[in-house]
């Protein structure tokens, strides 16, 4: 019973293929990845309507105010109206942009979040895009987004876009460091790059109850927060300085697909964060394996998405300054220091000992990092600082 | 099956690579680069070479596309407009090419097939690298950390 609830999703699939079962190979392998590709689509623009709500109506409750709540009961169908607001909207494209590579932009944007979305194991069996170098592919799709920012940037010919461009490239290219680093620890311990034997090695115990993982995973959410460019970390966007960064010269649906991107990268990040740290599909318990593996990526998957959105509410956007010196001199030391205390977990058994051991590296690390950066400046007067 | 994408792949990087030689704008020249380096990585999935093609997508579309583009921007920006034949480019094309096809035909026994050799994992590669590679590894890690050094001094004294 609960076996065939846990695999319903396999066996609908199955179910659409049975047709073709007397057609040539490729023939079905074709049919399957469009049966992939057109559920993950349907799930996670879903997905990105529902969280565009919630996002309101939960910044809504931290701020004291009712969110959206004039489209049907409760605002719900509020993305509903935003949508069809966005597509009826006038495109408005500049007269001196580059015509082809402002088109381009949003839509390479949007092909890479999604195929970001494709490596990562939805449950048991249900991965619709199950690659050897699954956790690479990742990175590697991932960091096609910059050229794309890029390109969203130099394309609309405006000075805004411009800079925006540049500051979204330069805090993603420093971020996507600690990203990497950090799962280094992950993929060395397990000894493979398939999300699905990463999580099959979670299976007693996740790697975010070792004291490399638990700091590994902080970094990694911090990273992901920056690469998705949110609150705290969207100076690209700051509409306090330079418009809307990037997206400045976007109207009606190219502005959509933006946003879509931006979200759907938070679902991936998020997604291949559960995946690394917090078990994946596993339950918590062996007494909990009853409800079905799905169930449990998506609470966990809510629950990140849920810190993105509480975060946003609570925190002012930081400096570029303070954000790139943040990585450099203190993310960076410590996701090296994640990997070298993994090792030295690895080594000293795996047990409590081990435990204790790369808890007392980190500490270390951790301790002397926090002195060398202290500048003993408390509240000194801003200085500024101009190009000449 | 796999030789039809091979001839779609093959005609999408080069037309992408036609495209980058040629184009009047360096910016989309860069950017049909950018496209030719991912038909490149496609025909190493296609010779189930995963781990090569992904780090070509990472090393060369995510570092060094975007490096040529920032490289492009720093330039002059009216570079495209006094852009006349240039013969001395025909003639290094025409030498490469020479080069390349003399090193082709030189080359004995194209027709053999290769013999089957063992799966490229990463868990290889890596043994490789650790094992028998670790001199030239590190020295190519020396130089990279020589080069960053060498920037951050760069950048220190515009300070100054």
């Amino acid at each position: 019973m609960g076996d065939s609830v846990d695999q319903i999703f396999i066996r609908a699939k199955q179910w659409l293929l049975s047709p073709l079962a007397h057609s040539p190979d490729w023939l079905v392998q074709i049919f399957s990845s469009l049966i992939n590709i057109a559920a993950l689509l349907a799930f996670f623009l879903t997905l990105f309507a529902a969280i565009s709500v919630l996002e309101r109506k939960i910044l809504g409750r931290i701020q004291n105010r009712y969110g959206p709540n004039r489209v049907g009961p409760f605002g719900l169908f509020q993305p509903v109206a935003d949508g069809i607001k966005m597509l009826i909207k006038e495109d408005v494209v500049p007269l001196r942009a580059d015509k082809i590579v402002h088109f381009c932009a949003p839509i390479l944007m949007a092909a890479t979040a999604i195929l970001a979305l494709g490596v990562i194991p939805y449950g048991r069996n249900m991965t619709p895009f199950a690659i050897d170098g699954g956790v690479l592919f990742f990175f590697a799709v991932g960091s096609t987004t910059e050229l794309a920012v890029f390109m969203a940037g130099w394309g609309s010919n405006n000075k805004f876009s411009m800079l925006g461009a540049m500051r979204a490239i330069a805090q993603m290219f420093s971020y996507e460091l600690p990203l990497i680093i950090t799962v280094l620890p992950v993929v060395m311990i397990v000894g493979s790059l398939t999300p699905d034997q990463i999580v099959a090695a979670q299976n007693s115990y996740w790697f975010v109850l070792t004291p490399w993982g638990a700091v590994a995973f902080i970094l990694f959410f911090v990273s992901g927060l920056v690469e998705s460019n949110r609150t705290p970390f969207d100076v690209p966007e700051g509409e306090s300085e330079i418009v809307a960064g990037h997206m400045t010269e976007y109207s009606g649906f190219k502005y959509a697909t933006f946003f879509l991107a931006e979200y759907l990268g938070m679902f991936a990040t998020s997604g291949l964060g559960v995946t690394l740290f917090l078990g994946g599909w596993q339950a918590p318990f062996r007494l909990l394996e009853f409800i079905p593996s799905y169930v449990w990526f998506f609470a966990k998957l809510s629950i990140l998405l849920f810190v993105y959105i509480w975060l946003r509410g609570t925190l002012p956007r930081t400096r570029i300054d303070q954000i790139m010196n943040f990585a450099w001199k203190f993310m960076l030391p410590m996701s090296f220091t994640c990997i070298i205390a993994a090792a030295v977990w690895h080594y000293t058994g795996r047990g409590w000992v081990g435990w204790l051991w790369s808890l007392g590296v980190i500490a270390v690390v951790y301790v002397a990092l926090s002195m060398l950066l202290d500048t003993k400046r408390k509240f000194a007067p801003r200085t500024y600082r101009f190009a000449e | 099956m796999s030789s039809a994408a091979f001839v779609v792949i093959a005609i999408l990087t080069l037309a992408a690579a036609v495209a980058a030689a040629t184009l009047q704008k360096l910016m989309h020249a860069a950017l049909c680069f950018a496209v030719a380096f991912v038909g490149v990585a496609a025909f190493f999935f296609l010779l189930d070479a995963e781990f090569v093609g992904l780090v070509l997508v990472f090393v060369y579309i995510g570092a060094v596309a975007v490096l040529i583009v920032f490289t492009i921007l720093l330039t002059r920006r009216d570079l495209g407009k006094d852009r006349s034949f240039n013969w001395s480019g025909v003639v290094i094309a025409i030498a490469v090419f020479g080069g390349l096809l003399w090193a082709i035909f030189k080359t004995q026994m194209l027709w053999v097939a290769a013999p089957q050799i063992q799966p490229l994992t990463v868990k290889r590669i890596g043994a490789v690298l650790m094992i028998d590679y670790v001199w030239p590894l590190q020295c190519v890690g020396l130089l990279l950390t020589a080069a960053l050094i060498g920037a951050l001094v760069l950048v220190m004294e515009e300070k100054r």
